[in-house]
């Protein structure tokens, strides 16, 4: 296990290594950063003085490992709209997304489980049927649309909660959250719905097929035979076992809700990093961009790697080693 | 006097369909006595595994039983209520599946399997349950079974599988047991071995045991007396010795006719003519008259008797006697 796992975070630092590469080279193919740094009244002089401080001059490669190695320790240089240093504000929008990600993940998966439990186990009944035929709405229905008819239904008409913004956070140790006021939290309930509608569905989805799977096995029929009751084999029998592909995809989708964040924070005007990004592809901010890239696919190579972990977990047969198989 | 352990009484099962009610069961009867392995033997859709998912409340929809009884030790099971019957499932009867592979559930420990199998029917405590499951493992054959208790089932080879399902089956001490094919997914040695287990778990416990098979080698080793199906109708029932050797069917003699023996050298196998009609598709009168060479038109037209003959009975007009059968090996 030891050795599956080295090998998995030596995979990961390739892909890091790749994204970051790309993040690289937007600074040097996307303009010039100087001419964007230096105002009108620059003189060649100015010029070359700036390429020498940022290291411009330098051959490509002592350029890109220059690059990893301020990355690495979490440093992308300063914006080049505001002129303060990208991690600072990077970590100041942070926490925004990262609590709508958390709200809106959990929603979609203990919704996404439970239902799919629920339709897969009353295959036949009519409130699962409705639900299967809502759900195909939640698949299809675009994120954003999904946020306007929100907004639409419960801000302008019924006006039970607010259409923008974060409420009132309160600030602890440099993480402004939203989770301790009355306001923070009316404020979450619709992006945090938006957000996780989606992936929810998805869950349900895939879970309730797992499920109908699952429940076909022989070993279900056994348990039955053996005269368990069948609350025992839907959640202890059924649903064990429905759980690796479950995980492997919620694993996934939890880093495209943080990924996919921008949408939601686009509409509701969520104060996170995803609106941050948006803002700075509009005024060609590269090193928010690149910042914004890598601190994505850290979070994917991350997730990916504990759900990894987390199969071992709860499948025995991944844990068993060699030497010691029986047959 | 004593009640059968299982007695099936003119069960009928049937499937409603687009295009008619097929009958997968009909009017079927037997008894099983305590200690005594009845064999049920057939090719495939004749029937043999439907009765005993009949019996022990595990159709699969739609198929139901729609009349004849089924008494467990004298007591009509047939109309429980699922969770009436749920409660006798494990406790009062046990199952044994095909293939001991896909049988135990891959996630959870055969301790698990077997505590949660143990406290679902008898009032213990953990530890007792524990107790119970370590007998339950070593009564069936596996060593080191304190120790084994808390392997998963991966961990253990085909055999030993099966053995830990013939635990899990026997863990509540039911009455009966229905083994449904129980060898068929394992390698001719561990075949024996399991056979000759079930035979004992019978002896010792008193244990009344239905053996699903097609193999006529598993009857004439295990069973003290056998059914015969064909389309879902009990063709020949009887000791199992009379059965292998005089059989009374032309199905149970075209049947024993083709099954391979070592002592017969390598003459050619007969074979029965035709194949077993589709349950949608029945004749009239005896459903195997058309592959039969001793049918008449009496046979074609009228549904067939049991013929009570000795300790066995066979649905035949004609049954064969110990001479004919003779004419017919010649």
């Amino acid at each position: 296990m030891l050795a599956y796992i080295i090998r998995r975070i030596i995979q990961s630092i390739i892909v890091l290594l790749a994204v970051g590469f790309v993040a690289f080279a937007m600074f040097n193919f996307v303009g010039d950063p100087v001419d964007n740094m230096l105002g009108q009244e620059r003189t060649q002089a100015d010029i070359e003085r700036l390429r020498e401080q940022l290291g411009l001059d330098k051959p490509f490669i002592v350029q890109y490992w220059h690059f990893l190695e301020q990355a690495a320790q979490g440093n992308f240089g300063l914006s080049y709209r505001q002129g303060r240093p990208v991690a600072d504000i990077i970590s100041e929008r942070l926490p925004a997304t990262l609590e709508l990600a958390f709200v809106s993940g959990l929603l979609a998966l203990f919704g996404g489980i439970a239902l799919g439990i629920f339709t897969a186990i009353r295959r036949r009944g009519i409130s699962a049927n409705v639900i299967m035929t809502l759900s195909l709405i939640g698949v299809s229905l675009p994120t954003f649309l999904i946020g306007v008819i929100l907004i639409y239904v419960f801000s302008v008409e019924l006006g039970w909660l607010p259409s923008f913004g974060r409420g009132e956070v309160v600030d602890i140790g440099g993480w402004s959250t939203g989770f301790l006021t009355v306001s923070g939290l009316k404020a979450m309930v619709l992006p945090a719905i938006t957000l996780g509608l989606y992936q929810m569905t998805l869950i349900m989805r895939l879970v309730r097929t797992e499920m109908l799977e699952v429940l076909r096995m022989d070993y279900i029929r056994f348990a039955r035979a053996r005269g368990l009751r069948e609350k025992s084999i839907n959640f202890r029998h059924a649903l064990k076992n429905t759980l690796v592909p479950v995980i492997t995809i919620t694993g996934l989708q939890l880093g495209s809700i943080i990924a996919f964040a921008i949408i939601t924070e686009t509409v509701f005007q969520w104060p996170g990093v995803g609106l941050l990004f948006i803002n700075a592809v509009q005024f060609v901010d590269i090193p928010i961009m690149a910042a914004y890239l890598m601190m994505i696919s850290v979070m994917f190579v991350g997730i990916n790697l504990i759900v990894d972990m987390l199969y071992f977990a709860i499948d025995p047969r991944l844990r068993v080693d060699r030497s010691s198989g029986g047959h | 006097m004593q009640h059968p352990i299982l007695s099936v009484r003119n069960l009928v099962v049937e499937i409603p369909t687009r295009h008619g009610i097929l009958r997968p069961v009909d009017q079927v009867s037997y008894d099983i006595h305590a200690g005594e392995i009845l064999g049920v033997v057939g090719e495939s859709g004749a029937g043999k595994s439907m009765t005993g998912n009949a019996v022990i409340g595990l159709l699969d929809r739609p198929a139901r039983i729609t009349s004849g009884e089924i008494l467990l030790s004298g007591e009509p099971i047939h109309n429980k209520r699922p969770d009436e019957l749920r409660r006798l499932r494990g406790k009062t009867m046990g199952m044994i599946f095909q293939d001991p592979l896909t049988s135990l559930n891959p996630l959870l420990t055969v301790g698990e399997q077997l505590t949660e199998t143990i406290q679902e029917h008898l009032n213990v405590s953990n530890a007792e349950a524990q107790d119970r499951a370590v007998a339950a493992l070593e009564e069936v054959g596996i060593p080191a079974a304190r120790a084994r208790i808390n392997s998963y089932p991966h961990e253990f080879s085909g055999g030993m599988r099966q053995r830990v399902v013939i635990a899990l089956a026997l863990c509540a001490e039911p009455d009966l047991i229905i083994a449904d094919e129980p060898t068929t997914a394992l390698d001719v040695s561990v075949q024996a071995q399991i056979i000759a287990l079930l035979k004992r778990l019978c002896r010792e416990r008193g244990v009344a045991v239905m053996l699903v098979t097609h193999d006529m080698g598993v009857i004439a080793e295990a069973a003290d007396r056998v059914a015969v199906m064909y389309a879902g109708r009990l063709a020949e029932l009887g000791p199992v010795r009379d059965v292998l050797t005089t059989a009374r069917h032309p199905y149970t003699s075209g049947l024993m006719a083709s099954t391979p023996l070592a002592s017969q050298g390598q003459k050619r196998l007969r074979q029965i003519p035709g194949s077993m009609p589709r349950l949608g598709n029945l004749p009239q009168g005896c459903a195997f008259s058309p592959r039969c060479e001793f049918a008449q038109d009496k046979c074609r037209a009228n549904p067939t008797p049991h013929i009570q003959d000795g300790d066995g009975r066979a649905a035949c007009w004609f049954p064969l006697s110990a001479n004919s059968e003779q004419e017919v090996d010649a």
